[in-house]
C-alpha cells in the first residue's frame, strides 16, 4: 500500500467514534438500537483502520527510523506555529493494536451490559442503575429480570467520545494533541463515572477522580510549556533529536541539581502519575469503580490508565537523555514510586472483597511495575507489560462486571437488595452458573498472576524482573517480586471466593450466565491474554535457539540506540515460577473452605495489620485530615469568614457608605444652590423680573411706537452727522 | 427759475405737517391721510431732484409712480383693516386699538 494511503487511513482512525459521538449526542438519543449500532460500527471501523495499520506497519523494515508521519499547520504563533500531526512508529503500532482490540470488546460488551433487549424498569430513573422489571408469563407468575440501562445511548456517546480520545493520544507525534486527547479522555472519566449521578457515592468519585487526576495534569502542562520554551517544537522526532537531547541534559534547569531534560521529564512524569493512578495520587482510582463496568474497563484497561504508562514510554528519550552512565534523576524517582506503587497497592488487594476494588488496586500495581521497569531502563520490558496488561486486565474487570451481573440475576430472583452483588464473600461457585466467565476469568486471573509459560503475564513481567536482576537494582527486583507474590495471591483468592467452592447465598445459587454480548468479548481477550506473550519471548530463554524476540526487536527499534536484550539468566525465571505459583497455591489454600458468614482467614493472624490494609493504609483518611480538611478551612474560615466577608465586603461597604456620603455633600452644596439656585432657578428668576419691567413699554398705542422711532431715527441721525 | 431750495422747503414743511398728523391725530383714518402726506412729500423732493439734478434719466419719475401705487395699495389696505376695526369694536380711535398692549 502508498504510503499516502495509509497516512490518510492513519488520520481517519479517530474520527469514526468521534463523528459517532455527535450523531448519538445530537440525533440518535432517542433510539437505544440505533445509537449502539453507530457507537459499535464505529468501533469497528477504527478497529479495521487500526488493523490495516498494524500489519502495514510490522511489514515495514526500520519502521522505527522511517515511520509514517504526516502533519499540517495549525496554530501560527507569530514566527513559529502549532501543528497538529500522526505518527505511527513501532510503539504507536503496538499501542494501536491494543487498544483498538479492548476498545471494540468493551464496545460490544457495554450491549450487553446494560440489558439491551431487556424491557424497561419498574421503577428505573436516568441517573441512578437500572433496578429490575417485572414480567408475567403465561402461567400468570411474576417474574423479576433485570432491565435496560435508562440512560442508554448516553452511555454510548461518552464511551465514544473516551475512545476518540485514546485514538488521538496514540496517534499524534506532538505533545500538544497528546494532551488534548488526554484531557478529552480526563472529561470522559469524570462524565462516565458519574454516570449514575444520583447516586452520592458516584457524585463523589467523579469529583475526586478529576480534581486528582488535575493535579497531575497542570504539572504535565508546565513540562510541555517547558519543553515548548526550550526547544521551539514538541514533536516527538524533532525533541528526541539526538543533538537536542543533548542539549537539554547538559543544560542546568532553574532547580540546581537537574538538567532541564530532567525536569522537564520529571514534570511529565507528575502527569502519568496523576493519570495512572500511581502512589500518591492513586486514590482517585479504586473510587472510580463507581462507573458502569465497562467504563471501569476502559479507564482502567484499555486507556486512561495506559495513557499515563505510554505518555512515559513515548517521552522515555527524554527521561532517559544524559543516561549513559547509569540511571537520570528522573528515572530513579520513577522506579521507587513504580516499586512503591507496585507493592504497596498489592498488599492493600488482598483485603478488599469488592470484587471490582481487588481489580482495581491490582492495576495500580501492574502499573506500578510498568512505571518502575521504564525507572530502570527497561524500555521494552515496559511497552510489553503495558499491552499485555491491557488486554488481560480488561478480560478481568469484563469478567468482574459479567459476575456482578449474574449476581445482580440472583438477588433480582430473591428479591433481597440488600446483598451486595460485588461483594465476594456473597459468591462462591460460580464456575458451575456461569462457566464462559469462569473460565475466561481464570484465564485473566493466571495472566495477572504471571502464571509461568503460558500466559501473556508471565512473560512480561518476567521480562521485567530479568532485567531488574541484570543490571543489578536489587531493590527494585526484591519489591517487585515481592508484589508478584502478593499479585498471585490475591488472584487466587478472587478465583477461589467468587467462582470455587460452594455458593455462600441463595442469590449466588440463582446466578446466571451472561448474554452472548458480554461473554463473546470476554473470549475474544482470553485469546489476547494467553497468546500475546508468545511474540515476546526471549530469544536464548532457557538457553534454547528460539526465534528471534518479534516484539523486543520490534519495539525496541522506536529508540535511537536500540537496547540490547539481556541474557538469559536461571535466578529471576526461577523467582517468577516461585513467586506466582507459590502465589497461587497459598491464596487458594488459605480460602478455599470459606464458609458463609466467616470472617477473612487472614483477619485473625494479621491482626492489626489487615485493619491497616482493609482501610487502605488509611489513605483516604490522611488526604481527608492533610489537604480536604485545610482546604474546607481555607475556605470557610480565611476565604470565606476573612477575605471574603472581612476584606472585601468590607472595603464593599467602605465604597457603599462613601457613595452616598459623597452624593449627598454633592447635592447639598452643588447641586442645591449652585445648580438648581444659581442656574435653574436664577436664570428664571432673571428673565422673568426683566419681562416684568419690560412690559411696560408694550402699550400697544400705535403712535407711541412711532413716536420711539422717529426719536430713535432722529438720534441715530444726529450721531451719524456729528460723527462723519 | 424758482430754486431747488423752495421746493425742498416745501417737500419739508408739508412732510413735517403729514408726521404732527400722524402722531398727533386720534383718529385712525387721519393718521392714514398724514401718511398719504408725508408719501407726497417725499414725492416732491424726488420730482424735484429728477428736474433739476438730472432731467435725462427717468429714474425720479419711475421711482414717484411707484410711490403712487404703493401708496394707493397701502391706503387700500389701511382703510379695510380701519373700517374691519371699526365694525368689531365701534371706534376708529387709535388710542383704544390697544390689542398689542402687554
Amino acid at each position: 500500500m502508498a504510503t499516502e494511503t495509509i497516512n490518510t487511513i492513519i488520520w481517519l482512525i479517530p474520527l469514526p467514534p468521534l463523528l459517532a459521538f455527535f450523531l448519538i449526542v445530537l440525533l440518535t438519543n432517542r433510539s437505544k438500537w440505533l445509537s449502539h449500532t453507530i457507537a459499535v460500527g464505529a468501533a469497528l471501523l477504527s478497529f479495521i483502520g487500526s488493523m490495516v495499520v498494524f500489519f502495514q506497519a510490522i511489514g515495514v523494515e526500520h519502521l522505527g527510523e522511517h515511520p509514517f508521519e504526516s502533519s499540517v499547520k495549525w496554530l501560527p504563533m507569530g514566527d513559529a506555529s502549532f501543528f497538529v500531526g500522526v505518527l505511527v512508529d513501532p510503539l504507536t503500532a503496538v499501542s494501536l493494536l491494543f487498544v483498538a482490540w479492548t476498545v471494540l470488546m468493551i464496545f460490544i460488551y457495554s450491549v450487553g451490559y446494560h440489558n439491551y433487549g431487556q424491557p424497561k424498569g419498574d421503577h428505573d430513573r436516568p441517573g441512578l442503575p437500572p433496578h429490575g422489571a417485572t414480567l408475567t408469563d403465561e402461567h400468570g407468575h411474576q417474574h423479576q429480570v433485570l432491565s435496560v440501562e435508562p440512560m442508554y445511548s448516553r452511555f454510548f456517546a461518552f464511551i465514544g467520545l473516551f475512545a476518540f480520545g485514546m485514538y488521538t493520544l496514540v496517534l499524534s507525534d506532538n505533545l500538544l494533541t497528546l494532551f488534548i486527547g488526554w484531557e478529552i479522555m480526563g472529561l470522559c472519566s469524570y462524565l462516565l463515572i458519574g454516570f449514575w449521578f444520583q447516586k452520592p457515592s458516584a457524585r463523589a468519585a467523579a469529583i475526586k477522580a478529576f480534581i486528582t487526576t488535575r493535579v497531575g495534569d497542570v504539572f504535565m502542562l508546565l513540562g510541555i510549556a517547558y519543553l515548548y520554551s526550550e526547544t521551539g517544537s514538541l514533536n516527538f522526532r524533532t525533541v528526541f533529536a539526538e543533538g537536542t537531547l543533548a542539549h537539554l541534559a547538559e543544560k542546568a534547569s532553574v532547580l540546581p541539581f537537574l538538567s532541564v531534560a530532567g525536569l522537564i521529564g520529571l514534570l511529565l512524569f507528575i502527569g502519568t502519575i496523576g493519570k495512572s493512578a500511581q502512589w500518591p495520587l492513586h486514590v482517585w482510582l479504586p473510587d472510580a469503580m463507581e462507573g458502569p463496568t465497562p467504563v471501569s474497563a476502559m479507564i482502567h484497561a484499555a486507556t486512561m490508565v495506559s495513557a499515563g504508562v505510554y505518555l512515559v514510554i513515548r517521552v522515555f528519550p527524554l527521561l532517559s537523555a544524559g543516561a549513559e552512565h547509569g540511571l537520570t534523576t528522573t528515572m530513579v524517582v520513577m522506579g521507587f514510586i513504580g516499586a512503591f506503587t507496585a507493592l504497596f497497592s498489592a498488599t492493600i488487594a488482598v483485603a478488599q472483597n469488592d470484587v471490582k476494588r481487588v481489580l482495581a488496586y491490582s492495576t495500580i500495581s501492574q502499573l506500578g511495575y510498568m512505571v518502575a521497569a521504564l525507572g530502570i531502563g527497561a524500555y521494552v520490558a515496559a511497552a510489553f507489560h503495558l499491552v499485555t496488561h491491557a488486554f488481560f486486565k480488561a478480560l478481568l474487570f469484563l469478567g468482574s462486571g459479567s459476575v456482578i451481573h449474574g449476581m445482580e440475576h440472583g438477588v433480582l430472583h430473591t428479591g433481597n437488595h440488600h446483598i451486595d452483588p460485588q461483594d465476594m464473600y456473597n459468591m462462591g461457585g460460580l464456575r458451575k452458573k456461569m462457566p464462559v466467565t469462569f473460565w475466561t476469568f481464570l484465564i485473566g486471573g493466571l495472566a495477572l498472576s504471571g502464571f509461568p509459560l503460558v500466559t501473556a503475564g508471565f512473560w512480561s513481567k518476567d521480562e521485567i524482573l530479568a532485567d531488574a536482576f541484570a543490571h543489578g537494582y536489587w531493590a527494585v527486583f526484591i519489591v517487585l517480586a515481592l508484589a508478584a507474590l502478593l499479585t498471585a495471591f490475591y488472584t487466587a483468592r478472587q478465583i477461589t471466593l467468587t467462582f470455587l467452592g460452594e455458593p455462600r447465598t441463595v442469590e449466588a445459587q440463582h446466578a446466571q450466565e451472561t448474554p452472548w454480548t458480554m461473554t463473546f468479548p470476554l473470549v475474544v481477550l482470553s485469546i489476547f491474554a494467553i497468546a500475546f506473550g508468545w511474540v515476546g519471548i526471549p530469544e536464548d530463554f532457557l538457553g534454547l535457539h528460539l526465534p528471534p524476540n518479534w516484539f523486543h526487536e520490534f519495539v525496541g527499534s522506536t529508540l535511537a540506540h536500540h537496547p540490547k536484550a539481556v541474557e538469559f539468566n536461571f535466578i529471576p525465571l526461577l523467582t517468577s515460577f516461585v513467586v506466582s505459583l507459590g502465589g497461587l497455591g497459598l491464596g487458594y489454600w488459605t480460602y478455599k473452605g470459606v464458609k458463609a458468614g466467616e470472617p477473612d482467614p487472614l483477619a485473625k493472624p494479621l491482626g492489626r495489620l489487615y485493619i491497616w490494609l482493609k482501610n487502605k493504609w488509611y489513605h483516604d483518611e490522611v488526604y481527608q485530615r492533610l489537604l480536604v480538611e485545610p482546604a474546607y478551612w481555607l475556605a470557610e474560615q480565611f476565604t470565606y469568614l476573612f477575605m471574603d466577608r472581612k476584606v472585601i465586603d468590607g472595603f464593599l461597604h467602605l465604597f457603599a457608605r462613601i457613595g452616598p456620603w459623597v452624593g449627598d455633600g454633592l447635592r447639598q452644596y452643588f447641586d442645591l444652590p449652585v445648580i438648581n439656585g444659581f442656574i435653574g432657578d436664577g436664570s428664571a428668576n432673571v428673565t422673568q423680573s426683566l419681562g416684568k419691567e419690560l412690559k411696560v413699554v408694550q402699550t400697544g398705542k400705535v403712535q407711541q411706537y412711532m413716536l420711539a422711532a422717529l426719536i430713535f431715527a432722529l438720534v441715530t441721525l444726529v450721531y451719524f452727522l456729528f460723527t462723519l | 427759475m424758482i430754486p431747488l431750495s423752495w421746493y425742498l422747503i416745501f417737500a419739508a414743511a408739508l412732510f413735517s405737517i403729514g408726521l404732527f398728523g400722524v402722531l398727533s391725530r386720534r383718529n385712525a383714518v387721519a393718521i392714514l391721510m398724514g401718511i398719504e402726506l408725508m408719501l407726497n412729500a417725499v414725492n416732491v423732493n424726488l420730482i424735484a431732484f429728477w428736474r433739476y439734478l438730472d432731467p435725462v434719466g427717468i429714474s425720479g419719475q419711475a421711482f414717484a409712480i411707484m410711490v403712487f401705487a404703493v401708496a394707493a395699495a397701502e391706503v387700500a389696505v389701511g382703510l379695510a383693516l380701519v373700517i374691519s376695526i371699526y365694525r368689531s369694536r365701534k371706534t376708529v380711535v387709535a388710542d383704544d386699538i390697544d390689542l398689542m398692549k402687554w
